[in-house]
């Protein structure tokens, strides 16, 4: 898919996430925004998946490891045909498979549970260990939230995988620069990323991260070292209101609000 | 049932389970020691030498270790996490949690010198917690064998168990009780000894311990009936019934804390199927004082004579 066609499929994610989040009355509509360009890129143009075979092993991995963003993976696994598109208006639901964070045992295309933060880095380190022990090919891709990068389990991670020297493994960081409660720089500001990666030996890259052809490119990247991309984003990317406020981290939207965000995302469809 | 050997000689179970996975590596090339800077004590070296490519040190990063140990598994690798246990499962709780239990990866934990095994080295070193915070997790079977022969079979059945676990072994030598070519049985006591006066339970280091207090109440004229209950979930309900209804009192010994352990997973059964007195004998809920393994087990009631004598008090209640 080329990066028109990316953006647009990007376009539809989001309007459907905010349907879904407004529809359930809960969810994490603002990380969610800021990482949907990453999903597409990942899902309709740079992972080696086949939705009818969720569990083949030459499989590329990924793992969501900002589980609470799990609307906007949902979202994307059903529109590349992992789950039927329909069952997204059960997000939430009593009994529904598509709970506030993803299951692996439940959701065909999910890797690993995730939702505590500082969880998917080393998960993602033992699938690339897994792949030099076997000589499989497949690449693993893992997304955290640049809070969650104050998690002390993904320093260890961090330096497992130079230590490694997993050439096989790309942590992308959704570098929106809010957490929950307060900006990264109130409370323990990890920024800037790259010198702290690079002392760990890992090659990194820095791209605006709601751009969709340098996400492509970044993804599509191979060097010979473990691979950061720090992707600046907008927290609620796509939404005016929404943009850069720390309040939408897990905020619902009112009618009103849900109106002008439906007309803004619809408006380049 | 099993018949008990008394042997003089003790074992380090480590050294069982060392060499059943060496020998289960050479066989299944999928197999891998996941460790924490622990290669020593987790008597990994032969391990090392014989498949260097297929050990995953990670240093020491203990949340990191069961991480990668989630996705070693998720590539098809069939990993063996060695750790003290403590730090396996107390620092990495949440990954053992989420990452291991709730997303049920096939990935053996194996928590090594358990219980009092660092005594002189004090309560942060004891690992007397983790029976209570592993056997809550679903999808995690809690193994304690008695024996270098039980834990080799434990092994080699974990091996071949498509799903995860929890195996804990201690450091501490153990005579052999179960006879050779034992096989390892998922939620199943070993009869050790029949009797129907009172049933004595343990596993891990203390079932020998209180298979010498049946033979010390015997000489009293108590018939203690004997099951080591390896097993901790999913625990063996009938034969704790039937140990219930058919000798009227349960005594449980453990190398564990008595809140949350093996004696709280027994009082359940027995509460709630066949209620009868119970002691429960084991660490009460304190900080042990310096002492090495075995004197910190005699000094929290569980010397042999100390169990009989708990046993026969609780007969009286009957």
């Amino acid at each position: 898919m080329n990066t028109t066609e990316l953006e647009r499929v990007a376009r539809e994610i989001r309007l459907r996430d905010l349907q879904a989040v407004f529809e359930a009355g809960a969810g994490h509509i603002g990380g969610e925004m800021s990482v949907i360009d990453i999903l597409t890129a990942l899902y309709f143009r740079v992972l080696n998946v086949w939705p009818d075979q969720p569990k083949h092993p030459d499989r590329d991995r990924f793992v969501l490891s900002k589980g609470h963003t799990a609307c906007a993976l949902y979202v994307t696994l059903a529109k590349r045909g992992f789950i039927p598109e329909e069952e997204i208006s059960t997000f939430l639901q009593p009994h529904s498979r598509l709970n506030g964070h993803p299951n692996c045992n439940k959701v065909p295309g999910v890797e690993t549970n995730t939702g505590p933060l500082g969880h998917g880095l080393p998960v993602a380190i033992g699938m690339a260990k897994a792949a030099k022990l076997s000589g499989a090919k497949y690449h693993t891709y893992v997304v955290t939230g640049d809070g969650e990068m104050q998690e002390g389990s993904n320093w260890e991670a961090i330096m497992a995988a130079a230590q490694f020297k997993l050439d096989n493994l790309t942590l992308v960081i959704d570098h929106n620069r809010f957490q929950q409660g307060a900006a990264l720089a109130e409370t323990n500001d990890l920024a800037p990323l790259r010198p702290k990666l690079e002392a760990f030996d890992w090659e990194v890259t820095e791209i605006n991260g709601n751009n969709m052809s340098e996400v492509v490119s970044a993804l599509e990247y191979r060097g010979s070292r473990p691979h950061c991309i720090v992707a600046h984003t907008n927290k609620g990317h796509g939404i005016s209101f929404m943009q850069d406020r720390v309040d939408w981290h897990h905020k619902v939207p009112s009618k009103e609000q849900y109106e002008i965000a439906l007309a803004e995302l619809s408006e380049a469809l | 049932m099993n018949a008990p050997i008394n042997a003089p000689k003790l074992y380090d179970c480590r050294d069982a389970f060392a060499t059943t996975l060496e020998r289960l590596a050479a066989e299944n090339e999928t197999i891998v020691a996941v460790c924490n800077d622990s290669v020593g004590s987790s008597k990994l070296g032969g391990f090392k030498a014989k498949f260097g490519e297929r050990l995953v040190n990670v240093g020491i990063a203990e949340q990191n270790m069961v991480g990668v140990a989630a996705g070693l598994a998720n590539g098809g690798r069939l990993p063996f996490v060695c750790a003290a246990a403590p730090f396996l499962t107390g620092r990495s709780l949440e990954q053992i949690k989420a990452d291991i239990s709730y997303s049920n990866a096939n990935v053996k934990l194996v928590g090594i010198s358990s219980g009092m095994a660092y005594g002189e080295l004090g309560p942060t070193h004891h690992s007397i917690e983790d029976f209570a915070w592993t056997r809550v997790l679903p999808n995690l079977p809690v193994i304690a064998p008695c024996d270098r022969i039980e834990t080799a079979a434990a092994v080699e059945w974990a091996a071949a168990y498509n799903g995860p676990c929890f195996l804990r072994l201690s450091r501490v030598g153990v005579p052999d009780l179960l006879p050779e070519g034992h096989k390892f049985e998922l939620g199943k006591a070993n009869l050790l000894r029949q009797g129907s006066d009172v049933t004595l339970i343990a596993n891990g280091t203390l079932t020998h311990r209180i298979l010498k207090a049946a033979e010390i109440l015997a000489e009293r004229g108590i018939n203690a009936r004997v099951l080591n209950l390896a097993t901790v979930r999913p625990i063996d309900e009938d034969a704790i019934i039937a140990a219930a209804k058919e000798t009227g009192a349960i005594v449980t010994a453990e190398e564990h804390s008595i809140f949350g352990g093996l004696g709280s997973a027994v009082a359940e059964v027995v509460v709630d199927n066949a209620p009868v007195p119970m002691k429960r004998i084991g660490v009460p809920g304190v900080y042990a004082p310096t002492g090495s393994a075995e004197f910190l087990l005699d000094e929290f009631g569980m010397a042999p004579s100390a169990i009989a004598d708990a046993a026969q008090s609780l007969i009286r209640r009957k």
